[in-house]
């Protein structure tokens, strides 16, 4: 039996669960915890400079291992700074544990200084979240805030520590073991053979993958299943790197700013085959006219996906692993080389096009002559705007959890600190971080902390001096009315950088610019490639706001 | 990103109620994630009423809500709830509701 504050105890169960690496910012209300944590010889602490900050390293640790990482902030301010990396993990199924203080007990609901209802704000952006009353109750409340996160569709977890409860006393005879996940549903095996003579079958069938394959570790399944169908295969954004681009059966990414070609054979389709992803409008445009000629075979570990948006032949409630693990013996072995052919021919006549990508200092020049440098082993994150659709479109991704964006959210500052994230749980590996020089500033702050780490980090500064997506829309949708999208003033980022410690190049003055990013991307440690790219070149294809995916505009 | 452009709201048409009945764990915070739920989805909660149930570890809540197209999404959301343990859906004969109108008039 031992005597264990609150706060010792958070720290012991922490550690049982294997936690590693923690992000965060203290603050009054949670000294007790980092008391605590500053005896503990497993725990790493890493100091963010904002608390959205460390939000978003604890996702970005998450997002590469799979595994729910810990993320720590003080009361009120410290609180709230972290609610949009939340809701960022929320909307993209992010498994995350999220750590906060509060007043004590007795001073809830006061208004007393730095009181926040954090519980309440949090509310609709966790998958779930508890305020402790008790020492005793975090016996419970830790393990299962893990399990919650990783079961199932996986998410963010709060737990809310008022500072009384950290510093409470209390005799603990046995830590609780570790969690686990919680069993997947059942699989209705009726429902898998009856997915499976469709499959068998359709003429036109097209397998869509969303990112719960990668979360579900499923992406080798996923191909093998394309590949003994022969079923063409499109990717969400979410899911690039579950089938490598250049597999004979990609035809990828659909949606919003995906090839026309894909749009055109999902268009064709007769049967679509939707694993682990969720006919999010960005994905289908409109829901109506998506696939209009398809039955819907729809796997999803969430049950409410299923119908949400398109009502599917066959549902199926189950993880993405488990139910491919039952699918692949029965979907018969199939060439389909008619439609296989006219898939071709689809792309042959409206490929995705990638204008000046051989010249490094264009937009698609400067991401692939980044990929050339880089072997599938690197790490590519991204911030939010017109660079990351680029990079969604033009970087050959190969691998699951090598790809990291904010999907649903789509928040800017996101960038930098998943990217740095990824490199603290993955250190072997070179982290590229493309971003745009709106969104750059949204988190800038951690070039400190990545100073400060050393991490081997590359930040790939694309920048137009604007908020590049927004520009666009206002050219295309709004008569080229272009308000509040243009900066007067650019900042000197070499500078910044510098500034903060971080080397810089400025790929502008470079003599020969592909040599000096091949340089500066292979040497280990920390930089800033700073690039300027043209204001004017836009995303496309873009499916305009309301149309179908076919009525692409560009491209 | 871009802005939604979606068709406009279907006006809810369906008259019908539905009452939902939820076991649930009782401690504080259940009653705002379920209101919460409805009220993040625009869906309107006509009646609600909440008590322990034998010991107290457990709480049943009565809901009165409209049929309409999305009250199965709805279902399914409340199911995911943590503490929710089971939902049970009833029709509007239910007299839960009925039995308390005199403390209404
Ligand atoms: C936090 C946040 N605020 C506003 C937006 C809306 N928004 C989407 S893209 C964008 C511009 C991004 O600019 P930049 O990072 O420079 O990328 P670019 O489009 O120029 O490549 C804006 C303002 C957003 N996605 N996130
Ligand atoms: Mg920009």
């Amino acid at each position: 039996m031992t005597q264990l504050t609150g706060a010792q105890l958070i720290v012991r169960l922490l550690e049982r669960q294997g936690v590693q690496t923690i992000a965060g910012l203290p603050g009054g209300a949670i000294l007790p915890f980092y008391d605590a944590l500053s005896a503990s010889s497993q725990i790493r602490h890493v100091l963010a400079r904002h608390e959205q900050g460390a939000g978003f390293m604890a996702q970005g640790m998450a997002r590469v291992s799979g595994v729910p990482q810990v993320c720590v902030a003080s009361s009120g301010p410290g609180a709230t700074n972290l609610v949009t990396a939340i809701a960022d993990a929320c909307l993209d199924s992010i498994p995350m544990v999220i750590i906060t203080g509060q007043v004590p007990q007795a001073m809830i609901g006061t208004d007393a200084f730095q009181e926040v209802d954090i519980y309440g704000i949090t509310v609709p952006i966790t998958k779930h979240n508890f305020l402790v009353r008790s020492a005793e109750e975090l016996l419970e409340v830790v393990p299962d805030a893990f399990r919650i996160a990783m079961s199932g569709r996986p998410g963010p977890v709060l737990i809310d520590v008022p500072k009384d409860v950290q510093n409470q006393l209390i005799e603990v005879q046995e830590l609780p073991p570790p969690a686990v996940a919680d069993l997947p549903p059942q699989l209705d095996l009726a429902a898998v053979e009856e997915a499976a003579r469709m499959i068998n079958e359709a003429v036109r069938p097209v397998l869509y993958l969303g990112g719960g394959v990668i979360h579900s570790g499923a992406s080798p399944l996923a191909v093998q299943l394309a590949e003994q169908g022969g079923l063409p295969t499109t990717m969400t954004l979410m899911a690039l790197g579950a089938m490598p681009v250049d597999h004979p059966l990609s035809v990828g990414m659909l949606g919003m700013h995906g090839a026309r070609y894909t749009n055109f054979v999902l268009e064709e389709a007769d049967l679509l085959i939707c694993v682990g992803a969720r006919f999010d409008d960005r994905a289908i445009g409109r829901a109506a006219q998506f696939c209009p000629n398809a039955k819907i075979v729809h796997i999803d570990v969430d049950r409410s996906e299923l119908h949400k948006i398109k009502n599917a032949h066959v549902a199926i409630h189950a993880d993405v692993t488990e139910a491919l693990e039952a699918l692949l013996p029965r979907v018969k072995a199939a060439l389909r080389t008619d439609w296989l052919a006219q898939v071709a021919d689809l792309k042959q006549r409206f490929p995705m096009q990638f204008p000046d990508i051989g010249d490094p200092r264009s937009h698609y020049g400067l991401i692939k002559a980044v990929a050339d440098a880089l072997d599938d082993e690197a790490v590519v994150a991204t911030d939010v705007g017109q660079h990351q659709m680029w990079v969604a479109q033009a970087y050959p991704f190969r691998r699951p959890r090598q790809w990291l964006t904010s999907g649903g959210l789509g928040t800017m500052g996101f960038g930098l600190p998943t990217a740095m994230g990824a490199a603290l749980a993955e250190p072997e590996r070179t982290v590229v971080c493309f971003t745009g020089d709106g969104s750059f500033k949204m988190n800038i702050q951690e070039l400190a902390t990545l100073a400060e780490e050393g991490l081997n980090l590359k930040i790939v500064l694309m920048n137009n001096n604007a908020l590049g997506l927004v520009y666009q829309q206002q050219a295309l949708f709004y008569g080229k009315r272009q308000f509040a999208s243009r900066y007067r003033v650019e900042p000197d980022f070499v500078k910044i950088a510098e500034g903060f410690g971080v080397p810089a190049l400025d790929l502008d003055q470079a003599d020969d610019p592909r040599a000096a990013l091949a340089k500066a991307l292979s040497e280990p440690g920390p930089c800033l490639i700073h690039a300027t790219i043209d204001r004017e070149q836009f995303v496309y294809p873009m499916v305009p706001p309301g149309a179908a995916n076919t009525e692409m505009i560009g491209g | 990103m871009i802005e939604q452009v979606a068709d406009p709201l279907p006006q809810a048409t369906a008259v019908a109620k539905v009452v939902l009945e939820l076991d649930v764990n009782n401690h504080p915070g259940v009653m705002s994630h379920i209101c919460n739920l409805f009220a993040r989805r625009a869906f309107n909660v006509e009646g609600i009423l909440c008590m322990p149930v034998s010991d107290g570890k457990r709480s049943r809540i009565w809901l009165l809500v409209f049929d309409d197209h999305r009250l199965e999404q709805m279902v399914r959301q409340v199911e995911k709830l943590e503490d929710v343990l089971n939902v049970r859906r009833h029709g509007a004969e239910h007299e839960v509701f009925e039995r308390l109108e005199g403390f209404f008039h």
